[in-house]
């Protein structure tokens, strides 16, 4: 009965090697739930060339997205959260920030950036998902309270990409008063009238959306990003039903009134050059 | 505890909170005059922060409405926030502070009974119920009335009408309105400071906290939820959150602690009121003289230095 055991000729290959030839070369869209090519949605801006669903993006990647050539010179790239609380949980945070800082190569959640917009200079803050949920503590709070100075100082509109879950928990009451820190600048800015793009990505929540995010001249919106005050899960939790499909995704804010467009990633630099000509006027030649 | 030792504890507390009023240069003393209160009340090597949750929720609690009938009997409530509707979380309203100073109040209002505790919405407040709040500060920052806050809530409702009515815009905007407001602001945390929740009324020239008050970017349990996957393990975040009067202090991120009656405000309400009465007076003389740019100047000020917690 040898033919039913027959042995089977498997080349052998160790978990590395197949590590390597299949990691990462196909990637399954959220949207429509189709296998395709990694190149392929690299070519268009992460967005599923199926579906149009948009991937989330790291901090980098959006720069290189809207500024200019890809483009750009950073500020405040050394400030570092010293942990005011000494907070403890699974691990102590200043080891979640070490090894967090070490595997992304930034001091904290977020890239503070000065580049050109279809030739117009920018301040550009854009916020890293990656890092502890690209949440708000001291650092992110003072690097945006600088490029908001920074703005009002050279009077080069300010644009702030949001990719947060809110506040950093592991700061306590000290990420919590960044809010107001924030959306106290943001009054100043308010009154040297210099622009302020707030553009929102999938997720902003929490305390981020209930300060910078939802107080932009424009507050613009990528497809499907969900945005909100309370997680989802959490109002789940509240009232003990389940959640209606769409809600708080950012055509559902749209339609609520808190958004003033929904931009595709393709078309988003050329609305934020249309929106900032309308605000300063055509650039010199 | 025996009579002389409560006489002291009285002595201390009503001396803590002059000192607090003229915080500065005074910090020595206070660490000290707290460590012997400590250790007079029995307090050394309790979770402090755990008991302070629960007084601040205690069922007794005096809550904003039982402090504003005795700080300012005329007191004249304003309803609305001429957009959408009336939210009965947050009560907004104006009166003679005695003395005859003319003040706005906004404060976050829980309920004690059932009843009260649905009508109020558990002070779980809504989006117009901030909106509401903001228009009633803009009315005393135009005619130049100081406006009082009283925070106490556990957070801003999360339920699906707030977030389509724009709980978050709500917040953000009154965030950065508050920052302009012309007129004195004087913010007092009375029981729980909750997260964004409670901050939408919290930018103030003076922010305050009772003594047992919390105040907190989330709420003990929550926090629980996230760190040990297990919600009844609150009482081991309280501590990790660093969430009372004195560490809110010591992070200086408020302006002063204001003493409660012995075991709390619950005990009475009265003495209470007469603390926060003193402070509120003590605040709205120092500001008195000020001119409303120097007002939104300090303020300003006060939070652009938060969070100094940073190393370039």
């Amino acid at each position: 009965m040898d033919w039913f055991k027959h042995p089977k000729k498997v080349a052998k290959v160790t978990d590395e090697e197949r590590h390597v030839k299949t990691e990462g070369l196909w990637i399954k869209c959220d949207g429509c739930r189709q296998i395709i090519w990694r190149k392929d949605i690299e070519e268009t801006l992460h967005c599923c060339p199926k579906c149009g669903h948009h991937f989330r993006i790291d901090a980098r990647t959006r720069l290189k997205y809207l500024l200019d050539d890809g483009k750009w010179s950073e500020h405040d790239a050394t400030l570092t959260s010293n942990d005011p609380l000494a907070f403890v949980d699974a691990k102590p945070y200043h080891e979640r920030l070490a090894s967090m800082q070490k595997a992304l190569k930034l001091k904290d959640a977020i890239i503070s950036a000065s580049g050109t917009l279809h030739g117009r200079p920018v301040n550009v803050c854009s916020l890293e998902l990656k890092f502890i949920g690209g949440s708000m503590g001291t650092v992110m709070g003072e690097a945006i309270t600088r490029a908001i100075e920074r703005s009002i100082a050279d009077r080069h509109p300010l644009i702030i990409v949001s990719a947060s879950g809110g506040a950093r928990m592991q700061e306590g009451a000290v990420s919590l008063m960044q809010l107001v820190k924030i959306s106290a600048a943001l009054m100043k800015l308010d009154q040297a009238k210099v622009p302020y793009i707030s553009v929102l990505t999938d997720p902003t929540t929490g305390g981020v959306t209930a300060s910078f995010a939802m107080l932009g001249d424009l507050n613009i919106a990528e497809p499907g990003a969900l945005i909100g005050f309370a997680g989802p899960r959490v109002i789940e939790q509240t009232i003990r039903q389940k959640l209606p499909e769409g809600f708080q995704r950012a055509e559902f804010v749209l339609q609520h009134g808190f958004l003033d467009a929904v931009v595709k990633r393709s078309e988003m630099r050329q609305f934020i050059a249309t929106s900032l000509n309308f605000f300063c006027g055509p650039l010199p030649q | 505890m025996s009579d002389p030792s409560q006489a002291r504890i009285a002595e201390l507390e009503r001396e803590i909170a002059q000192l607090h009023m003229k915080s500065t240069g005074a910090q020595a003393r206070l660490a000290e005059m707290q460590s012997e209160l400590k250790k007079l009340k029995g307090e050394d090597g309790v979770n402090l922060a755990w008991q302070r949750v629960q007084l601040a929720r205690h069922p007794k609690r005096p809550h904003a409405l039982d402090y504003i009938q005795r700080l300012v009997p005329d007191f004249t409530e304003i309803h609305g926030d001429r957009a959408y509707g009336e939210d009965p979380a947050i009560v907004a309203g104006f009166g003679t502070l005695a003395g005859g100073q003319q003040v706005m109040i906004v404060a976050q209002q829980k309920g004690r009974d059932t009843k009260q505790k649905l009508f109020r919405n558990f002070g779980m407040p809504k989006p117009e119920g901030y909106r509401k709040a903001m228009r009633a500060m803009e009315v005393a920052s135009k005619f130049g009335r100081p406006i009082i806050a009283l925070l106490d809530t556990p957070g801003a409702y999360p339920g699906i009408d707030a977030e389509e009515r724009g709980q978050a815009e709500a917040i953000a905007y009154n965030l950065r309105e508050m920052s302009r407001l012309e007129t004195p602001v004087v913010t007092v945390v009375i029981g729980e400071g909750g997260s964004g929740g409670a901050l939408a009324l919290g930018v103030g020239n003076r922010v305050y906290m009772l003594e047992n008050a919390v105040y907190s970017v989330i709420s003990p349990e929550s926090c629980a939820a996230i760190i040990y996957r297990d919600s009844s393990k609150g009482e081991l975040a309280a501590s990790a959150l660093k969430i009372t009067a004195g560490d809110l202090m010591r992070l200086g991120l408020i302006d002063g602690i204001i003493p409660e009656p012995a075991g709390g405000a619950q005990e009475d309400y009265d003495k209470a009121a007469e603390f926060l009465f003193t402070a509120l007076v003590a605040a709205l003389d120092e500001m008195k003289a000020m001119k409303p740019a120097e007002l939104i100047a300090q303020r300003y000020d006060k939070f652009r230095q938060m969070g100094n917690f940073f190393t370039e």
